[in-house]
Formats: structure tokens, sequence, C-alpha cells
């Protein structure tokens, strides 16, 4: 990762100067400079998601490469040169060679990309059937409300777990392995659109009947284009603190289900499969394995959690 | 018993925010006597409330008091804190709020509410108190009082709500009562109720009141005494009737011109030009002078002061003879 | 209130039926069974056989009905991976997890409602602050996580603690506990922590921003200005306008704790039915699954149900239909 530094003279990007010093001199932005733990925190999300996009460039090895592996390497402490090859390791290897930090930069990739897909997925379906309920009203929010009530009787995980169990007995078995990555997102996802959708339809509810709508309706603007120009952006700062939450619960989501071995599968392991294999190593004395994932797993984990807690508090101005 | 119930004397509550220190009350000093009813008015933000939270001390973070005294009974509590500060509430100072509907706990019956807060202060038995707790919403006009006490909030109407909220402001018998805009969330058909209910229970315990209001009409009905607000700091003090009768503040003159009275006929109604400066933004001088149609250029530098006691701080204060104006 | 009860009842009913239908779906269309119980080695013969004996070549609403009705006689069939019947390896695990459930359960509740309370009125002291972010931690932390950490240390640092298990266990009639013998009690700990310890963290923070919400309101400031003692104004008034929304969330956090019991389990080998429905999962074992499902949203649902008349009795405003005075 090396910045070319720019020429001193080099224009600016942004098209619209004012906007940018209006985003830098708002409250919100003096809020999170003011706010170690947002900076922190921010930079923590920034730098573990980069990490993770360049992790083929970044890792020094491929782990899934099996023609780059030497068994001979397997055991290596990190720091430590290894017994056999002389080689070291960061953080060390696992049983077959591989390299614990590039399989956590790899590991990191999937838990992130699952978190960030399953969590887009439940936002635009959690919305959609938000904005459908509090706008529409009558039966369809009957339906969608009653469906959404039922499944909050069950906990989130547990939805993802059974869609998983009944998706892996439909999926034939040669293809389980392959699915298993889109079959989580749509598991997570599904058990995760209720939130979003309640939040969207009581403020939907709320905004519905302010003289603003009543008046885009008045000159005849569309429902659809009401609900989307006019009702969305009002409800978008609650949104938005929900799917920073939703996320660290989704990638917590996914290494719960990946550790109980209902997740990612061994050839495209996320951090939840690192720490299964790792806890097989944990009375042998091969700590590294398994307290490297563990340790990235809370950290990205605790990371997103502080960022939305500090957004919720930062977007809600009855507590500052 | 000589003196004032209630003196403030340069009371100023400041307020530290990111674009500097806010002063919502600045300076202000008052005296209530025994039986005696202030109306404080002004438009919202010019600080009234907030003096009203800083005597009994309920002034939320950060807002905290900057300077001044305020003296109760003759005892200095501007300075008190924790459990001294409690044992003043309700028992010397009862407050009323604004609205009853929110003022009341819902869970818990206005029976307990009442024996709760008369066990804080008096030394009785359960029992004794309940029978005060029944005497207590008898005078305040709750008929039957004896089973209404195992009543629940919600099980009464916002009148009849804000008379039990009366009923526990009193039941400790304090000598200031602070009513915080108590008929701002009423039916106007209850409002005349409650202020003469106010005003009748204060006269016969010889209770001073602190009147805070918007109406001028509730001022003319219930007050003997006001004082005018404006950003902050008193504009006028006087007797009621001299200060509604002949305003000699530009301010209170164009409050009176924005108030329907039944007194003044079918006369137009006028109206102050501009809004009241935000508290970060205010002007030099006296804070009127922008909207004030008699501004001099003194009035843009130096800031006029309330002589101690009555008057108005302005330094042409009304009438006016024809060539000033 | 009887109306209300009734609602409340024929509403569960209602919820359980949707969960029958779902279960039942599961149960038919999900994988082939077949498949499942014979081997590669079959004959047309064992398939028709098969078939007729679990009542395949019905068609699919005398199935329904008789799932249901076997459901309520407790009979979900045979698991296609132990070849016996469900309901009997059920009850055989159920002591295991709800002994679990209930330790985890009731050291959740008390100690996050306490810490809650605690850190809402010392809003800005230090040692709310730190409890505030440990708890963010404890959020952070995947239940397995904490298990994992908990048996590295009181098990393979320390070796206090067994790492696994439920110990000995004494067998009342159909019932087995561990709670009389020394060895059941000590397996018990760390689990009972792991699985409580989040529903904990998630209680204390619930209860926390619900108290200094309630803390906010004018009945609040008006107690205070009637001069209440600060332990009248908090535990009085601000904690039982508290537990009003408290309790409805805590009750779903009681069914996920049976739910969560799935992941403790399994790190801790404990021999309940959440191990033996993650093991169902990984087997595509769907009568496990299907019985498992009915058998939490039957808990789920009384859970439910009794949340819904603690909330009545705290809340006079739900009470009575008694007509609205003047």
């Amino acid at each position: 990762m090396t910045d070319t530094p720019l020429p001193p003279d080099a224009p600016i990007e942004v098209k619209d100067p004012s906007r940018l010093r209006l985003a830098l001199d708002s409250d919100f932005f003096y809020t999170f400079k003011r706010s170690p733990v947002a900076v922190v925190s921010f930079s923590v999300v920034s730098i573990m998601v980069l990490a993770a996009v360049f992790a083929p460039w970044i890792a020094p090895h491929d782990p899934f490469n099996p023609g780059s592996l030497n068994l001979m390497n397997g055991f290596s402490a990190p720091m430590e040169p290894n017994a056999f090859t002389g080689d070291i390791f960061w953080l060390g290897t696992d049983d077959q060679g591989r390299d614990v930090f590039s399989t956590i930069l790899y590991g990191m990739r999937i838990s992130l990309f699952v978190g960030a897909a399953a969590v887009a997925f439940a936002m635009v379906l959690g919305v959609t059937l938000g904005l459908l309920a509090g706008y529409v009203g009558g039966w369809t929010e009957t339906i969608i409300m009653r469906i959404a009530d039922v499944q909050l009787t069950f906990p989130a995980i547990l939805v993802a777990m059974l869609i998983f169990g009944v998706a892996k007995g439909i999926t034939p078995v040669e293809y389980r392995d392959q699915m298993a990555i889109w079959v989580l997102i749509l598991a997570i996802g599904l058990s995760d659109w209720v939130q979003f959708a309640r939040v969207v339809r009581g403020a939907t509810l709320v905004e519905k009947n302010k003289e603003y709508v009543q008046a885009a309706r008045l000159i005849g603007r569309t429902s659809p284009a009401i609900m989307l120009r006019h009702i969305l952006p009002n409800v978008l700062s609650p949104v938005l603190v929900i799917a920073t939450i939703s996320l660290a619960l989704a990638i917590i989501a996914e290494a719960t289900l990946s550790f109980l071995g209902v997740g990612a599968p061994p050839t495209q392991p996320s951090l939840g499969t690192l720490i299964r294999i790792g806890q097989g190593f944990l009375f042998s004395g091969e700590w590294w394995i398994l307290l490297f994932p563990a340790v990235t797993l809370l950290t990205l984990a605790l990371s997103v959690n502080l960022l939305g807690d500090w957004l919720r508090d930062a977007l809600n101005p009855r507590l500052r | 018993m000589t003196g004032p119930i209630l003196s403030i004397r340069n009371l100023t509550v400041e307020i530290p925010t990111r674009h500097g220190i806010l002063r919502p009350v600045d300076g202000i000093s008052y005296d209530i006597g025994r039986g005696e009813i202030l109306g404080i008015v002004g438009e919202s933000g010019a600080g009234k409330s907030m003096a009203g939270n800083a005597v009994i001390d309920l002034l939320s973070p950060p807002a905290h008091i900057a300077g001044g005294e305020i003296w109760v009974n003759g005892t200095r509590i501007d300075q008190l804190k924790g459990d001294a500060m409690r044992r003043l509430r309700g028992k010397e100072i009862g407050m009323v709020f604004q609205d009853p509907l929110t003022s009341l706990n819902p869970l818990l019956r206005i029976g307990d509410q009442l024996t709760e807060t008369i066990l804080a202060h008096l030394p009785l038995s359960r029992a004794q108190a309940k029978d005060r707790a029944i005497k207590a919403l008898d005078e305040v006009g709750i008929p039957g009082a004896t089973e209404r006490i195992n009543s629940y909030p919600h099980e009464f109407s916002g009148g009849m709500r804000q008379r039990v909220v009366i009923a526990l402001a009193l039941c400790a018998e304090p000598s200031l009562i602070i009513a915080d805009e108590p008929t701002t969330a009423l039916d106007v058909s209850v409002q005349a109720q409650i202020i003469a209910l106010l005003k009748a229970l204060c006269r016969n315990r010889g209770t001073a009141v602190m009147l805070i209001t918007h109406d001028m009409g509730v001022i003319a009905e219930a007050a003997d005494r006001v004082a005018v607000m404006y950003a902050g700091k008193l504009a006028e003090l006087g007797a009621v009737r001299d200060v509604l009768g002949a305003p000699r503040h530009p301010y209170t003159d164009g409050l009176m011109g924005s108030t329907p009275l039944a007194s003044r006929g079918k006369a137009r109604l006028h109206q102050i030009p501009g809004a009241m400066p935000a508290l970060d933004n205010l002007p030099q001088g006296c804070a009127f002078h922008p909207r004030c149609p008699y501004a001099q250029s003194i009035c843009k530098t130096q800031m006029p002061t309330l002589a101690d006691g009555d008057g108005a701080a302005c330094f042409f204060p009304l009438p006016h003879t024809a060539e000033v104006a | 209130m009887l109306a209300f009860v009734i609602q409340r009842v024929a509403q569960s009913v209602l919820v359980l039926l949707v969960v029958g239908l779902v279960a039942f779906s599961m149960f038919r269309f999900v994988g082939d069974p077949i498949d499942n119980m014979l081997g590669q080695e079959r004959t047309q013969a064992d398939i028709d056989r098969l078939r007729t004996t679990l009542g395949l070549d019905q068609p699919f609403v005398v199935q329904y009905v008789k799932f249901l009705g076997g459901a309520v006689q407790g009979n979900f069939g045979v698991s296609y991976r132990q070849g016996r019947p469900v309901s009997d390896i059920l009850m055989e695990r159920a002591p295991a997890t709800l002994e679990l459930a209930a330790v985890s359960g009731f050291l959740a509740i008390s100690i996050g409602i306490g810490l809650g309370v605690f850190t809402a009125i010392r809003r800005d002291g230090w040692a709310a602050n730190t409890i505030m972010s440990l708890s963010l931690i404890g959020v952070s932390l995947p239940t397995f996580l904490i298990g994992i950490l908990l048996i590295y240390l009181f098990s393979v640092e320390l070796g206090w603690l067994p790492s696994f298990g439920r110990g000995d266990t004494v067998r009342i009639g159909g019932w087995t506990t561990g709670f009389l013998t020394e060895s059941g009690l000590k397996a018990l700990i760390l689990p009972s922590i792991t699985l409580g310890l989040y529903q904990m963290t998630l209680i204390m923070r619930l209860v926390r921003s619900e108290m200094l919400e309630v803390l906010r309101q004018d009945y609040i400031r008006f107690a205070r200005a009637r001069g209440l003692r600060d332990r009248a104004v908090n535990f009085r008034h601000a904690l039982k306008n508290t537990l009003v929304p408290v309790i409805t969330v805590t009750g779903l956090q009681l069914g996920s704790i049976i739910a969560f019991a799935i992941i403790t389990e399994t790190v801790f080998q404990w021999p309940g039915v959440g191990l033996l429905f993650i093991n169902a999962i990984q087997f595509v074992d769907i009568p496990v699954m299907a019985a498992y499902l009915m058998l939490i949203s039957v808990m789920f649902v009384g859970i439910n149900l009794i949340v819904d008349l603690l909330y009545f009795s705290i809340d006079p405003r739900l009470r009575a239909d008694r007509t609205k005075a003047h």
C-alpha cells in the first residue's frame, strides 16, 4: 500500500467545496472529532476492511494454494524460526503449515463479506417492507408485521440456523460447500430484517401524517415517489444506526455458525471456522492457532459495536 | 414574620456550550412576600422557567447557578447541596409543572404519591399521612377524595390531574410555590378554575407564589406584582395594576399591545417586529434595542439597569412626551 | 382481563400452528428421508415399505393433521440418524438444557438488573463507566469465545473446573439432575456463566438506557421537586417504570437463553437438546430439527404469555376496563 503523494497544486477532488466545508463544520463531524472512541474505532474498522479487501496482495502466503504449503512448517510458533525449515512466521502456522496471519486476512475477508452482504440484504428487505407496511397500511401492514412479530419471538441466531439447516437440506450434497457462503448470507439476512422493518414502519407512520407529505400528495406525487423521495430520507439515520449495530451482530452470527460447523466450510474458512479449528489445539499447547483469529474477531466486532454505539448517541440529539 | 419569603439577588444561570457560555438568566433580582403572587412573564426562552428551576435546584446540567444569591425565609439556599436541599423541596418550596399528564407517576396510586411526599417531610404515622392526603385532595376540589385516593393518574381528566399536582405541591405546606406555566397545557375552560384555585389556596395559607407564564391574561387575573423578562434580564418590575395599566418599558408595552384583553375593547392587536435574539447572539447594549421603536444611540452601546425595586430597565421609559419619540 | 388472556392464548395457538406448518414442511419437503435412512444399496421394495411406514404416500393435508396430532402427543417420528423415537431422545436431553438455562437465566436477570440500575444512577461515575466499557466487550465477545476463554483459564491453566460434560447426575423419576452432586455443580459453573454473560450484558444495557429515559421524565423531576429521597425517586418511581419495557425484552432474552444454549452446549459438550439440534443440522436429521423447533416454540410462546400477564399486573393503565372518571 504505497501512496503517491499529491502534488501541492493538485485539484481537490470534491465538486462542491462548500459542501465539504459544510460537512467538516457540522455538529456531527465535530462530535466525531471530539470522541476518541469514535475516531479509534472508525480507524480500526477502516484498516481491517482495507486489509481484508487487499488480502491477496498483503498476505505473505496464499493459504489455499497447496503448492505453496510446506507441511514441514506445521506448528511453527509465532516469531520463532521453524525447527526444520528455519522460516519465520509472524503469527505462527497451523498443523498444515499454513501461515496464521495469511489465513486471518483471508478469514476476515469472508467474515466481512458475509456480514456486510447479510446486513445489506436485511436492510433492503426490511426497509422496503417497513415502508410498505407503514405507508400502505391495511392488510399489507397486518401480514408484514405479524410475520415480523412471530419471527421476533425467535432469536435471530436460531432462525439463521434453521434457515441454514433447511437450505442445506435442499441443496444437493455436491454443491453444499460451494453454496455455503451464499446460504449463510441468506440465513443471517433473513434473520435480521425485522429490526429495520419495525423502525422504518414506525417512522413512516409518523412522517406520513406530516404536512410536507400531505402537500406532496396534493400536488400529485405518486406513492412510490413519496416513499422514496420524501419519507425514506427522513428515516435514514435510525437505519444507519441499526445497520452498524447489525453489522457487528452479523459478523458475530457468522462466526458463531461457522464455529458450530454449520457455516463457512473449511475450504473457505471465516474467522469462526479458524477458531473452530484452533479450539482443537487448545489442550496441546498451540495457543496461537486459536488466539490470533479470536483476537481479530473480537477487535472487529468490538470496533463496529463501538462505532454503532457512538453513532446512536450522536444521531440521537435527546441524549446529547 | 417580616421580610420576604423569597429573595433573589443578582441571580445568574450559565450554560457552557461549544459556542461559549450562555446566560439564560443574567443578574435578576426580586422579592416575593408572604401571600403574594409574583407573575413572571416573557416569551419562551426569556429565562422564566430557568429562574424557577434555579430556585428549587432542579437545573438540568450543564446549566448551573453561576452567581447571585437566593434566600428563602431568611436562609441562603443557593449553596445548599444534597440532602439539605432535598429537605427544602416540597417542605419550603413546592413546585407545579406545566403538564399534569406527565407530572404524575402513571404506575402509582395518587394516594401513595401524596403520602410518600407527606411522610418525607412531616413526622406523621402512615394513617395520619393518609388522612392528610385525603384532606389535601378535598381542598383542591376533588370530589369523593376518600375513594379517589386509590385511583391511578390515568383515571383523572387533565384539569383534575392538575388539581392533584397542586395538592402534591401543597401537601407539606411549603411557604413558596413555583408554578411553571400551570395552565398552559389545559383546556381554556379549565384554565380559569385552576388559576382561581391556586390563588385561593395561597391566599388562605399565606403562601408566596412565583407564577411563571407567557400569558398576560393569567397575570392580570391572578398576580399582585409582575416581573417582565426579556433575554435573561428583567425588563420591568412592579405592581400588576401599574405595569399593565401603564407600562414603562417599550417591551412590556409591546407585549400588552399584542395581548387580547377584554378590557381593551376592539382595539387592533399590535405585534412586536422581529424576534427575541438567540442567547448566543445577543446585541450590544440593551438586548431589546433592535426591536424597539424608541431606540437611541445610547441603547446600542450601554446596558440600561433596573433600579433596586420597581421600575423599568430602559433609558427612555414610557410615557414619552411627543418630542422624544 | 379474561378477554385479554383469551386473546393472547388464541394468538399463541396461532403462532404454534404456523410454526407447526413450517416444521412439517421441513419434514415433508426438505431432503428425502428415504435417502437419509437407507444406504446406497437399497431396493425399490425397501423404499416402498419405508414410504408406507412413514406415511409419505398419503395426501399433504392428511400428513399435516397426522403430524400435528402426533406433535400434540409428543410424537415426532424417528430420528433419521439414531433410528430411535425423537421424543425419547428429547426427554433424555431436556433436563440438562433446562437446568443450565435456569441457572444462567437467574444470573443474567439478577445481576443484569442490578448493574443496569447502578450504572444509570451513577451515570458519570468511574465505576459505572468502567462497567459500561466492559459490557461493550461483553456484547462484542461471541458466546463461544467466552466459553473457550473460560475453559482455557479455569480448566487448562488452573485445572479447577471440568471443561466438558455434566459431571455426575442423579436420577429422580424421569429427570436427571446435576444439582445434587459436587461434580454436577462444578460442571455447571463455566457453562452457566458462558450462557448467562451475554444476556446479562444485554439486560444491563437495556435497564440502563430505559432507566435513563425514565429519569428524564417530568414525573421524576416532580418527585424530586417534592423533596423525595433519592432512594425513593430511583427505586420507587424510576425502577418500576423502567421494568415495564424491560420485562418484555427480558422475556425474549430468556427465550434466547434456550437458543444460545446450542452454542454453550457445543463448546462444553453439554449433553442437552442444543447439542442434539446442532448435530441434527449437520446431518440434516429433519425429525429432530422439527421437534426441536416445536419444543422451543412452545417454550417461547409460554414465556411470552407469562410476560404479557406480568406486564398487565404492573401497569394499571392496561388493567380493567374501569370507566375514565370525569
